[in-house]
């Protein structure tokens, strides 16, 4: 049979983990990152620091940026070794994670329970269409007049964006399963509680993952906008704030560093998703994660 | 043979509307038959005559307009455990393995012991030889097995009848094969009343006690034939002079009700004339 191993014990857990993972690296697909990146930062190099093309030499090129980025005494005052840096990403990522976490919280629930009941989707679904399409950005002077500080509004704006995104996409999942499993449900003599939590909520599973991974994209997107706006922390802050006091290096540094955070908090709700729909996984033929 | 208790399902002139009051297609018209407790009866029709729509019915997913529909005498008022469809696609959940797919439907319920429920799902999951999959997901099986693991989710519950929507549909020919064969095998070793919705005739003729040959839409019982082919049977028996009289006889009828949903239509002759001398 394919699926059992050959000769021996199938190792297991973490060490077919392992085993997996020293396999990997004797393809070459781990090494396309580093080429891609390579490639990209060659180009960038060139055309801001070495050719320097209009309008490129604008901007500083990467052997400036890295150079203030890993230095003890950098000269625009923020660098990996001073307390600043750590404090604008924590403030952002602890903004990101309350943000995210009510608009799933509130998100999540919402949308199974319009996919789930026509009745309620008829209540709902026209105030929430009609408040979607609404840019978060038209939404700053409300949320500055609701609240006081900057905290709160900041959070309220993430929050919102990420709310409609996963409100629809865990509906439009509840709505793609496919009625067998309902029909299925009903005549093994399901409840309708059992088929909310053994069917709905496992079918729309995928959906709400995807719907998650560009959530969290579009909380990002309002957080940073939000923070340029009115902040005093963070990474959009610090973006807006060394752009004001033309300190460029820092900026770029603030972006670079906004790319590699937002992108290991998608990957951290891809994990999530993996590690919740190993069906999924196990039927592509791949071990985990 | 006559007396009510032998029939463990009762279709008493059933019909069903679907629509509204401006555009409306009954589907179903006056249907009557009834389902011989511990028997076979296979249901064919032409394609697209509501042979789903029937199934639908028997299960209690569709309430018919008017008619009554009984099952071991009492009316069917919805789905239930006791009148269990195995469907046309599967319809496993992909996010359970075999073994949680199979013990769905007791589990949920609550009306089997945890050590009972274990035991009985291990034995039926290997009646369906399935034993070394108990622990994959449903998109780790092959197509065969995915419809040997919805036949063992639907046998844990003890059904009265199991309803069967064209079950091998789909499968490739040699898997179809040895599907019915595993299933007449498995019928005629447990005593289970069956009802069993084809539009393969040959399929019905080999596992069925009765047939029951619909009529275009709207659907109605067209013919009603007893099929008394020796038991046990096995798929070679097609090739005997009483399967194929029992053959050409429900084909005949079949071609009959498949031509109308031609007539009426663009009505070109040559190709009717062509079309009924083929068969």
């Amino acid at each position: 049979m394919s699926n059992q191993s050959v000769g021996g014990v199938a190792p297991s857990g973490f060490r077919l983990m392992l085993l997996r993972s020293a396999r990997a690296l004797r393809t070459p697909m781990p090494y396309l990152a580093f080429i891609g990146i390579g490639l990209w930062l060659g180009i960038y190099f060139l055309f801001n620091e070495y050719w320097k093309l209009f309008p490129f030499y604008k901007i500083p090129g990467p052997v400036e940026v890295v150079t203030e980025w890993v230095s003890r005494d950098p000269i625009w005052g923020t660098s990996l070794f001073t307390e600043d840096y750590y404090r604008n990403i924590w403030v952002s990522c602890r903004r990101i994670g309350i943000a995210f976490a009510l608009a799933t919280g509130l998100g999540v629930p919402l949308g199974l329970f319009m996919g789930w009941s026509q009745k309620f989707k008829d209540y709902t679904f026209p105030v929430l269409e009609t408040l979607r399409p609404i840019p978060i950005l038209a939404w700053v002077p409300l949320a500055i007049v609701m609240f006081a500080g900057f905290e709160t509004p900041i959070i309220y704006l993430a929050t919102l964006a990420s709310f409609f995104v996963t409100a629809l996409n865990t509906m439009l999942g509840v709505e793609s399963i496919d009625e067998s499993y309902f029909r299925a449900a009903g005549c093994l003599g399901s409840k309708k509680h059992h088929v909310f939590f053994h069917v709905v909520v496992p079918g729309a599973l995928p959906f709400i993952f995807t719907g998650l991974q560009i959530s969290i994209g579009v909380a990002w997107f309002s957080l940073v906008a939000a923070e340029m706006i009115s902040g005093d922390y963070g990474l959009g802050y610090m973006i807006m704030d060394s752009y004001m006091v033309n300190k460029y290096t820092t900026m770029v540094m603030a972006m670079l560093t906004l790319g590699f955070v937002g992108w290991t908090t998608s990957a951290m709700v891809r994990v999530a998703g993996n590690r919740m729909m190993q069906y999924r996984q196990k039927a592509l033929g791949q071990g985990g994660v | 043979m006559t007396d009510a208790s032998d029939n463990m399902m009762e279709v008493k002139n059933v019909t069903k509307t679907f629509g509204d009051e401006w555009e409306q297609e009954t589907v179903v018209e006056n249907l009557s038959f009834s389902v011989k407790r511990n028997q076979l009866t296979a249901i064919v029709g032409p394609s697209g005559c509501g042979k789903s729509t029937v199934v639908n019915l028997l299960a209690g997913f569709e309430r018919p307009d008017e008619g009554q529909i009984l099952l071991n005498g009492k009316p069917v008022t919805g789905p239930s455990k006791s009148a269990l469809v195995v469907f046309q696609e599967t319809a496993l959940m992909p996010w359970l393995t075999t073994y949680q797919n199979v013990t769905f439907g007791p589990k949920l319920r609550g009306d089997m012991a945890p050590d009972a429920l274990k035991a009985a799902a291990d034995k039926i999951i290997d009646t369906v030889g399935l034993r070394e999959f108990r622990d994959k997901y449903p998109l780790q099986l092959s197509g065969g097995m995915q419809r040997r693991a919805e036949l063992a989710r639907a046998l844990i519950n003890q059904p009265l009848v199991m309803i069967m929507d064209e079950p091998f549909r789909g499968l490739d020919a040699m898997t179809r094969q040895l599907m019915q064969e595993f299933y007449l095998r498995l019928c005629e070793q447990e005593s289970r009343t069956n009802v069993f919705v084809t539009s393969e005739l040959e399929e019905a003729i080999i596992l069925a006690d009765s047939l029951i040959i619909l009529s275009n839409r709207p659907t109605s019982v067209r013919e009603f034939m007893q099929v008394d082919l020796q038991r046990p049977r096995n798929l070679e028996m097609l090739s005997s002079p009483e399967a194929y009289e029992y053959k050409r006889h429900a084909m005949e009828i079949l071609h009959e009700e498949a031509l109308k949903s031609f007539k009426g239509g663009a009505g070109n002759s040559d190709f009717l004339e062509a079309y009924s001398r083929q068969g």
